[in-house]
């Protein structure tokens, strides 16, 4: 199928938001403005799924990553206020490895995914993706009802143990 | 393309951006500047704050944020759930009332917990 | 449609921007940051696979619905973890959380 141009500049506006707001996220030294990048990012995020047709993740995305976890990790950063008027740098000792071990990651990564022949389906299998929730719903209450299960227990535990780690009484 | 149904969005998106924009720019083209210190302090009638902005917050705000978490990952999985409704055979109905019974059972320690009172 | 080679390079920049915040950051909730960016260079991978390759079986997302909710899981036990840690030893510097460490 023809690539268009709005949709590539959709995409690289996405692209910049997207990577923009990591590189903020890794590299501000108030890490409350971090967090706030990590929005940015995760907006970005919202928008790829709308171009890859996935509405429903996109409305995943914003509510669950922008609308609870980021929340989270707002909260969090409040409550640990000691560091946030910490104007010293927020990177260790190693972080010149770490930036070659990232660099040298990704070029790998490009050129291996590159080389790969990927598997795309037909041009007809392209063009009518299934989009529908109710197929999602059978999807998840079909062949993944036992993940469906699982996903509250693991839910059920994350929120007891939080709530035991966070609570202020129990020192 | 769905990427048609969003392009309303697309424009509501650039519309909202764009309405600010013109707004504000259009108000600092034109307005007068004489500043002076009444007009810019923090708040032109209210009181000065005290101490730091940047304050330690009550550990209880994580906890409501805990709780508000879990549901909302409920909700996205009861959506697809109830859109499939009626193509979806009686189990579904009995995993979905377990999904929620197990959930429930989570905020019921929460509360027992006394983790939701505010102290 | 745009390349699904863009896509791929797109998340493995992510991944990697994300490996750097949890290799190179001090802070606790600064590499769990960086963990929460990963996952979704992860997502946006299976998104894009699904939409390329399988677009007819909707795999990919329900994996990426699952992902999203373990990532939900961890944000939430590891930031619980980090404020308890906060409280006791009154920092969260990685490095100086070494209490375990042999």
């Amino acid at each position: 199928m023809p690539t268009n141009v709005v949709q590539i500049v959709v995409f690289a506006i996405l692209t910049l938001m997207t990577l923009g707001g990591g590189l903020g996220v890794v590299s501000s030294r108030n890490l409350f403005h971090g967090a706030l990048f990590l929005v940015l990012s995760f907006a970005g995020v919202v928008g790829y799924y709308v171009l890859l047709d996935a509405g429903f993740l996109a409305a995943v995305q914003l509510l669950i990553y922008i609308g609870a976890i980021a929340i989270l990790i707002l909260f969090a950063i409040m409550l640990s206020r000691g560091l946030m008027s910490q104007r010293q740098s927020q990177r260790n000792e190693q972080w010149w490895i770490a930036l070659l071990v990232v660099v040298l990651t990704f070029v790998v990564l490009a050129v291996v995914l590159w080389q790969v022949d990927w598997p795309v389906a037909s041009d007809q299998a392209l063009a009518s993706p299934s989009v529908a929730i109710s197929q999602l719903g059978q999807e998840l209450l079909g062949p993944y009802v036992i993940p469906f299960e699982v996903a509250s227990v693991l839910l059920l535990v994350a929120l007891v143990g939080a709530v035991i780690l966070a609570r202020e009484t129990e020192t | 393309m769905v990427l048609s149904d969003f392009t309303f969005v697309g424009i509501l998106i650039l519309v909202a951006v764009l309405l600010p924009i013109v707004g504000l720019g259009l108000a600092w083209l034109i307005r007068p500047k004489k500043p002076n210190p009444i007009k810019q302090s923090t708040y032109e009638c209210g009181i000065e704050t005290i101490g730091d902005t940047w304050v330690q917050f009550k550990a209880q705000y994580y906890i409501y944020a805990l709780v508000f978490v879990v549901f909302d990952i409920e909700a996205v999985f009861l959506l697809p759930w109830a859109v499939a409704y009626h193509q979806l055979p009686l189990y579904a109905l009995v995993e979905a009332v377990i999904l929620i019974a197990i959930l429930v059972l989570a905020l019921v320690y929460t509360w027992r917990k006394g983790a939701l009172r505010w102290s | 449609m745009i390349p699904l080679y863009w896509w791929l390079v797109v998340a493995a920049a992510l991944f990697c921007i994300g490996l750097y915040g949890v290799l190179s950051r001090k802070n606790a909730i600064g590499v769990l940051m960086g963990i929460e960016l990963m996952l979704n260079a992860v997502n946006v991978n299976l998104v894009a696979f699904w939409r390329y390759v399988t677009p007819q079986t909707l795999t990919g997302q329900v994996f990426a619905i699952f992902v999203i909710t373990v990532a939900a899981a961890e944000a939430a036990v590891g930031l619980a973890i980090i404020i308890a840690a906060y409280r006791r030893r009154d920092t969260v510097i990685v490095d100086e959380l070494d209490i375990m460490r042999w």
